[in-house]
């Protein structure tokens, strides 16, 4: 229930609406928290939902605290 | 950044005896699943906190929804790994084996259209999950009033976060030297939304993702500040977790619910831990059209409690892997994949002796 996962989404239909694809399996989301999404985000789904869009990642930043530490 | 990097550099800063738990379900089970238990040096202890929502689950819902379901004869609409978790009279598989029908859904939006199929029957929709699903649910209860569905009804487990990881710090049972933070609740309340505990309890704090490299870079951090005795609250999954959280989910969340008690399995009544229909929505809230109070007696022989607590490991109960397994699990933590028990079982049985 709580295993949210990173999914791409592959298009945007009307009323907050998105498809993803899901390993090859394309699902129906609603995208009523993020309405901002755009083709080719990743988001986190949730039970149906997307909670958030996911910013680039943070490997860069990672090794930038530890290359100080 | 490999995970192999980050467990040296674990070991090179790493001192004291520390012990840090991890309170989210999906963070127990990959912990697991990528051995990062036997990676860590012997000093760094990992315990499971109560991150399951339906682990936590009281016996008195579950045998609630077996009343409404036998006497009043709705059909069920909840998440399915409800289904196995026992009550102290059956579960929701036990109703199903005895005709009722028990529907799973994957978001709670296909409830809408179940209930309009089938206008002749009346259903319950089971809410249940933390900050991250109750949003779903919230925006769900909207338009079940918006289309002015008459035969959809509302049961509400969801239950909050920090009030739970609040519980564990005033017990005391564990001495806890850091917390790794839950990434997607957090995702919902933001950094933000653990102000409160951490400014009371002052404890090592770090949000984490969910990759092994993610969750060793939490442990890191939280090692740096513990070795130089200090506290902070570290938001180290930056990329999902924004300052203030997702507003419009939050919005949502306290448009539909307000704060309230809540019974958690293990743990017993915990304040304005719970989520409760507002007003409005007194005409779906099915704990006002039948406001019963079922008391329930839970399995004693069962240790999910202390388990939850974070007081026992999961192979010092005398249920465990012997009559209680996946396959046919006694006790909540068992039941869901994201259970402490059942992680301790599929990765690796009795040999986890920290």
């Amino acid at each position: 229930m709580c295993l949210g996962v990173p999914l791409k989404v592959i298009e945007i239909k009307d009323d907050n609406v998105a498809l993803v694809d899901m390993g090859g399996a394309t699902i129906e989301i609603s995208t009523i928290f993020t309405p901002e999404v755009k083709i080719g985000d990743y988001v986190i789904v949730h039970a149906g939902f997307s909670i958030s869009i996911l910013s680039q990642d943070e490997a860069e930043e990672v090794l930038e605290i530890l290359e100080k530490s | 950044m490999k995970v192999k990097d980050f467990v040296e550099r674990i070991k090179d800063i790493s001192k004291k005896e520390i012990n840090i738990m991890e309170f989210c379900g999906t963070h127990t089970h990959e912990i697991f699943r990528y051995g990062i238990r036997e990676i860590l040096p012997e000093n760094i202890h990992l315990f499971s906190g109560p991150g399951c929502p339906v682990c936590v689950t009281a016996e008195e819902d579950i045998d609630y929804i077996l009343f409404l379901s036998e006497n009043y004869n709705f059909g069920i609409i909840t998440f399915g790994d409800l289904i196995n978790v026992p009550g102290s009279t059956g579960s929701l598989n036990y109703l199903r084996a005895k005709g009722k029908e028990v529907i799973v859904i994957y978001s709670p939006l296909e409830a809408l259209n179940i209930a309009k199929k089938n206008k002749n029957k009346k259903y319950i929709l089971v809410g249940i999950g933390f900050e991250t699903t109750a949003p779903n649910f919230a925006y769900t209860l909207i338009k079940i009033k918006e289309e002015n569905i008459p035969n959809l009804f509302f049961l509400s487990l969801h239950k909050l976060t920090p009030p739970a990881i609040k519980a564990i710090l005033d017990m005391g049972e564990v001495k806890l030297d850091g917390i790794i933070g839950p990434g997607h609740v957090s995702t919902i309340i933001g950094r933000k939304g653990w102000e409160e505990v951490f400014n009371q309890y002052n404890i090592p704090f770090a949000i984490t993702g969910f990759k092994p490299e993610e969750i060793l870079y939490g442990i890191y951090l939280l090692v740096i500040t513990i070795e130089e005795g200090k506290a902070s609250l570290i938001n180290a999954y930056k990329k999902s977790v924004k300052e203030e959280g997702n507003k419009k989910a939050l919005d949502f969340i306290y448009k539909v619910f307000k704060k309230g008690p809540a019974k958690w399995r293990g743990f017993g009544i915990i304040d304005n831990s719970g989520l409760i229909l507002k007003e409005e929505f007194e005409d779906i809230d099915i704990r006002k059209i039948y406001p019963v109070k079922i008391e329930s007696k839970g399995n004693l022989l069962c240790k999910c409690g202390e388990v939850l607590r974070g007081v026992l490991k999961p192979p010092e109960c005398p249920l465990y892997g012997r009559i209680c397994t996946p396959e046919n699990p006694k006790g909540p933590c068992m039941v869901s994949s994201e259970g402490t028990c059942s992680a301790y079982y599929i990765y690796g049985g009795n040999r986890w002796k920290r």
